[in-house]
């Protein structure tokens, strides 16, 4: 098929006398790229470059906010889902505890059990936080509230201030708690006759 | 009353009820349990009534049918309004931003999801952007940042491929014991549609990727700015840029009018709504990819950018909710693979202690929904069914018995690839079996 693909291309460029490059892919795209992207300088882009690398905290802004602030923010702006103190509230669960949870059965993921690095909160509660309002929030308010959940969380003293230094040299509880993946982590056989059930624990309970 | 008086009051009376928004015969709820049981017991039935009474011409052939408007889009027959995507039914989110819509994959024929039952899934609702003010854009570390308007994009040679899609959390209600009733439910984070797109490979070249460059962060431009960090090498394998599936520009709810693609990925790497990639040398680490999307491993672990969709099956006729009777009943399922193409799917009716091969139908293609097929005999005795699919590269599909050895099932728990098996009881009453 392909080399037939080829001729015909061949015959099209000799006939036409075009001396355009034909892709005979099968996946590929179809023809040359037309190149039109626009130059755009990394100063335009500022307002949409909001990414923290958070285990150097590469991207951490300037600015700074007190676990007090963080309070007032909180209780204004995040209390009406999240519950007072983090605690729970009607729309989404606790933020705080859980921290040791991990190795029991029932894993208790918050913000101060789960999260390795201080920045994957200002991160997200910069990006996508209020739910009802993403991206309202100054950096110094995002600091500020970030730095009030990792208090509840008992991971920052009451008159802490959290700013790109403080966040990058907090060492959070699972921190160390990741591993990449290394599937095909299970092997099965193709079983045909005289097989094990599907589930050894069936009835069994 | 005379017979022309009693026809035309059947046809009178049929019309009423065509047209009434209350249409018993109709009703959603009693078509979705009867649909799959009439058509397996239709043989039966048709021989048994045969001949009671004379067929009468329909009404829809003794009249106008509706005449065509001067433009419309076309919609499904008001007959098939039950055929929808539906929220999981195992527990009620408190608010539907953050929340998933799952395809009727036993009312889907053929491997192609329609474009209004591929699986939802948004971190912030949906967002409708207009494409004349969508820009994308790509920096970081490249020779020279870029931005595309969706016009300038879909002027790129562009390619179609067949590819599912699923959502890593599919199943992750169902792995210990029975919880949703449908496959619906069940395996619903699925769908498998015709995407389009340009090859992402293509516009990287073009901004010139830095030698350094080995992640990008991939950021949606919805109210959560949902963000992942995709290895290079998968960005210039086959990753695309998305802008149709399945013929036409994607839905709102599917990343209109820009989503990456990233075949065989789990789902939320399809980053919806794209509005930039950003090249650096090292992941990011966000909420997204520490906190969500990570599977739970012994010793208090988590697994951490697991990104394939391993080899998987399910039964999806008959399946939970439906009803069958003894005889002659084909066994209809899917299997699919985020490394490569299906090779074999075998079918247990006795809970796994013996297996037959299914029957594949064509096309079977790689990260592709495949159909598989067999028919059986039921004598009306419970049985326990189930699919086993092996892939392109010899993984066969394992059971939950064997994950348990290795991962940490507590919780909502992703990447469910398992075994799924479905009871009939004596009554052909067909429900979840898993656990």
């Amino acid at each position: 098929m392909r080399s037939a693909k080829v001729l015909v291309a061949t015959v099209a460029v000799a006939l036409t006398g075009c001396a355009v490059t034909v892709s005979t892919s099968e996946s590929g795209p179809a023809g040359p790229s037309p190149r039109l992207g626009q130059p755009v300088s990394e100063a335009q882009l500022a307002k949409w470059n909001i990414d923290v690398r958070t285990p150097d905290g590469l991207g951490l802004p300037p600015g700074k906010g007190s676990v007090a602030d963080g309070k007032k923010v909180y209780d204004a702006k995040c209390l009406a889902c999240h519950g007072e103190g983090a605690k729970g509230g009607p729309v989404f669960g606790a933020m705080v505890g859980g921290i040791g949870s991990f190795k029991t059965n029932t894993r208790v993921l918050t913000p101060g059990s789960m999260y390795p690095y201080a920045g994957v909160l200002f991160d997200y509660v910069r990006r996508a936080m209020p739910m009802n309002a993403p991206q309202s929030l100054t950096d110094d308010e995002s600091y500020a509230v970030s730095a009030y959940i990792l208090h509840l969380n008992g991971l920052m003293p009451a008159n802490g201030v959290g700013d790109a230094k403080t966040f990058t040299a907090l060492v959070m509880p699972n921190r160390d708690g990741f591993i990449s993946d290394t599937r095909p982590d299970v092997k099965a056989e193709r079983c045909m006759s005289n097989c094990p059930p599907i589930s050894s624990t069936r009835g069994k309970k | 009353m005379k017979l022309s008086e009693k026809m035309k009051e059947l046809v009178e009376s049929s019309r009423r009820e065509l047209q009434g928004r209350e249409s018993k015969s109709h009703d959603p709820g009693r078509r979705r349990m009867l649909g799959r049981t009439l058509a397996m017991a239709g043989a039966a039935g048709v021989a048994t009534q045969a001949g009671a009474q004379a067929l009468e011409v329909p009404p829809s052939a003794k009249e106008h049918g509706r005449p065509m408007p001067a433009n419309e889009y076309g919609m499904p027959s008001k007959f098939e309004a039950h055929v929808k995507r539906r929220r999981t039914d195992v527990f009620v989110n408190r608010q539907n931003f953050s929340d998933w819509s799952m395809t009727p994959l036993h009312q889907q024929h053929g491997i192609v999801t329609p474009n209004g039952l591929i699986f939802e899934r948004h971190h912030n609702g949906v967002p409708d952007i207009d494409p004349d003010k969508h820009t994308f854009v790509i920096h970081g570390m490249v020779r020279q940042p870029l931005k595309f308007s969706m016009a300038d994009l879909m002027k790129y040679p562009s390619v179609t491929k067949f590819y599912f899609h699923e959502c890593s959390g599919n199943g992750l209600t169902d792995w210990l014991a029975p919880k949703s009733k449908t496959v619906q439910q069940t395996h619903g984070l699925l769908s498998c549609a015709q995407w389009t797109g340009v090859p992402v490979a293509t516009l990287l070249e073009e901004a010139g990727v830095l030698k350094e460059a080995q992640w990008a962060l991939a950021e949606g431009a919805d109210g959560a700015s949902h963000a992942r960090s995709i290895p290079m090498k998968k960005l210039l394998d086959d990753a695309l840029l998305v802008y149709a599936s399945n013929g036409e520009m994607l839905r709102p709810e599917n990343g209109y009018p820009l989503r990456l693609f990233t075949p065989g990925w789990e789902g939320n790497t399809s980053v919806k709504w794209l509005r930039r990639l950003k090249l650096g040398d090292k992941p990011w680490h966000l909420r997204s990819e520490t906190a969500r999307y990570t599977d739970p491993m012994p010793d208090g672990k988590w697994r951490q950018f697991s990104m394939e969709m391993e080899c998987k099956s399910v039964v999806t006729s008959p399946s939970g909710g439906m009803k069958i009777k003894p005889g002659t009943i084909e066994i209809l399922g899917f299997a699919w693979s985020g490394v490569g193409s299906i090779r074999t799917v075998d079918v247990t009716l006795d809970g796994g202690r013996t297996w037959r091969e299914a029957r594949l139908e064509e096309p079977v293609l790689d990260k592709t929904l495949t159909r598989f097929r067999l028919t059986v005999k039921w004598d009306g005795a419970p049985m326990t069914i189930a699919s086993r699919a092996m892939d392109s590269t010899g993984y066969v599909q394992p059971t939950v018995d064997d994950i348990k050895k290795v991962r940490a099932i507590v919780g909502f728990v992703q990447h469910h690839n398992a075994i799924f098996p479905w009871d009939v009881a004596a009554s052909g009453e067909v429900s979840n079996a898993i656990g």
